[in-house]
């Protein structure tokens, strides 16, 4: 079963311009985001993205932006409460003690 | 590489744990004091093989007893920021140097996820300082990230190791990781693989070419439930904590908190860490809290069955009340943190449902406190 999580969200933005077609955000996403048509990358399911940031780390024309960060809701409270930038404090699951 | 230079080398104790004096605590963040240090004589390293570069560790392509009890402990959250193993060049079989480089992170359970998928494989395995997390939230973090590879691939002299000027790294590296800056610096050609180490094989046997199934994160049942113990251990201390305020209240008159009590919280925990998580897509709705809120409701109504509601109820209708306000909010905030452990919600999505969310379940939370009290009083 397919997850979904809320829609109209995510802060992914493609340069039409800038893309190339090379086709390496379509191979770092991890969740199948883009298709290649006619040579330019195309932002299929938006609602997908999950905001790691490696389509536009990897995108060698800057055409893709995106603001990476932890979608965890005990890193944010944590960045919320120390007034610091959210960040994931342990190996991926939430209250480890780790950091906190 | 000819059988000769293969060496057993002399068996060094299991593990040095360096703490320096001044360390406090066990915070990953300066856990650059405290450090598992795996040596030679580990159960998995087994022996030398010595190259250009110097003798590199050559590890088992088999998981022993003590790899998986390892693995358990993770699961359970026991000192989790100390399982981690030295970073930099191992191998499994008997690379050349024309053997492909596999680039991972150090944390010592995503080294055993990878080296058991090797089985009849000849390569190189480049071990990144990730200070002992794995490798999708230490690219998150940037510590699986382009500048640890770049100096790792000299530090090791990768260069003189391999011919080529190949590497592969796992997809889920790639959100700490520029490719193109990496190849500029290094001269070494970034390759995203497979996201599970299981498709390595045939990812490599592919020519490096990884189909559409073999990119794409799954977050199955199986995915889920190991993630539950960790949860349910994590919620232990504040169930606790809880006990003993109730405990407290019991002693000085103020609350008469019994069994039901205890059974209704001990169950919402379990269903906001483990029953929410494992069967996440099968719940309605998008946002984790709703998912949670809704079960939580659904074992609300379940204590208020089992203590003879409605024909004959073994306490008041503000106690019943104050169950269904506070019960499926403490479900909906535990679910609310599986979203830490998920493998698809972002940041802005997240963010959105603590807005939504947050505020009604400290109001249903706390209307709810005050009615189990008020109930208590009327008593």
């Amino acid at each position: 079963m397919k997850h979904k999580y809320l829609r109209n969200v995510a802060t992914l933005e493609l340069d039409f311009e800038k893309c190339t077609g090379c086709g390496k955000c379509s191979e770092v996403c991890p969740h199948g985001v883009f298709s290649i048509v006619e040579h330019k990358a195309v932002i299929g399911n938006k609602d997908a993205c999950m905001e790691c940031g490696a389509c536009s780390l990897n995108c060698p024309f800057s055409a893709l932006s995106v603001k990476p960060g932890v979608g965890c809701a005990a890193a944010i409270i944590k960045g919320m409460l120390t007034g610091t930038e959210p960040e994931c404090g342990c190996s991926g699951s939430s209250g480890s003690g780790c950091c906190s | 590489m000819t059988e000769d230079s293969f060496k057993k080398t002399d068996s060094i104790p299991l593990k040095v744990r360096l703490k320096a004096p001044e360390s406090s605590g066990s915070c990953c963040c300066q856990s650059d004091k405290i450090l598992m240090k795996y040596s030679p004589g580990a159960s998995w390293v087994t022996g030398s093989l010595s190259t250009a570069a110097g003798p590199v560790q050559k590890v088992s392509v088999k998981l022993q007893p003590s790899d998986i009890w390892g693995s358990v402990r993770m699961r359970f959250g026991f000192d989790r920021d100390n399982y981690r193993i030295e970073p930099g060049i191992y191998c499994v079989g008997e690379p050349d140097s024309s053997s492909p480089v596999l680039v991972t992170a150090n944390y010592k359970m995503t080294f055993d996820s990878l080296r058991m998928e090797l089985d009849g494989l000849n390569a190189w395995i480049l071990v990144l300082d990730t200070k002992g997390i794995n490798v999708w939230c230490a690219a998150g973090k940037g510590t699986f990230g382009t500048n640890e590879l770049i100096d790792r691939i000299s530090k090791v002299k990768l260069a003189t190791i391999v011919t080529h000027r190949d590497i592969i790294l796992p997809q889920l590296g790639a959100s700490g990781v520029s490719a193109y800056t990496v190849t500029r610096q290094t001269g070494f050609r970034v390759n995203y693989g497979p996201v599970r180490a299981a498709d390595l094989k045939e990812y490599i046997r592919n020519g490096m070419k990884a189909d559409a199934g073999m990119r794409e994160v799954r977050f199955n049942i199986l995915d889920r439930l190991v993630l539950t113990p960790n949860e349910l251990v994590s919620s232990v201390k504040p169930f606790l904590i809880i006990l003993g305020i109730l405990f407290l209240l019991n002693m000085t008159g103020i609350g008469h908190f019994g069994t039901v009590d205890l059974y209704a919280l001990a169950g919402t925990i379990f269903i906001g860490t483990v029953l929410t998580p494992v069967l996440l897509p099968f719940i309605p709705g998008r946002a984790f809290s709703f998912k949670g809120w809704l079960m939580g409701m659904l074992w609300s109504a379940g204590v208020l069955l089992m203590n003879g509601f409605p024909q004959a109820p073994a306490f008041g209708w503000l106690t019943a009340a104050a169950y269904m306000l506070v019960l499926p909010a403490v479900s909906a905030y535990l679910a609310l943190n599986f979203t830490g452990c998920s493998t698809y919600t972002s940041f802005s999505g997240v963010k959105r449902e603590m807005e939504l969310s947050l505020p009604p379940i400290l109001i249903s939370a706390a209307i709810g406190v005050v009615l189990l009290f008020t109930g208590m009083l009327l008593k």
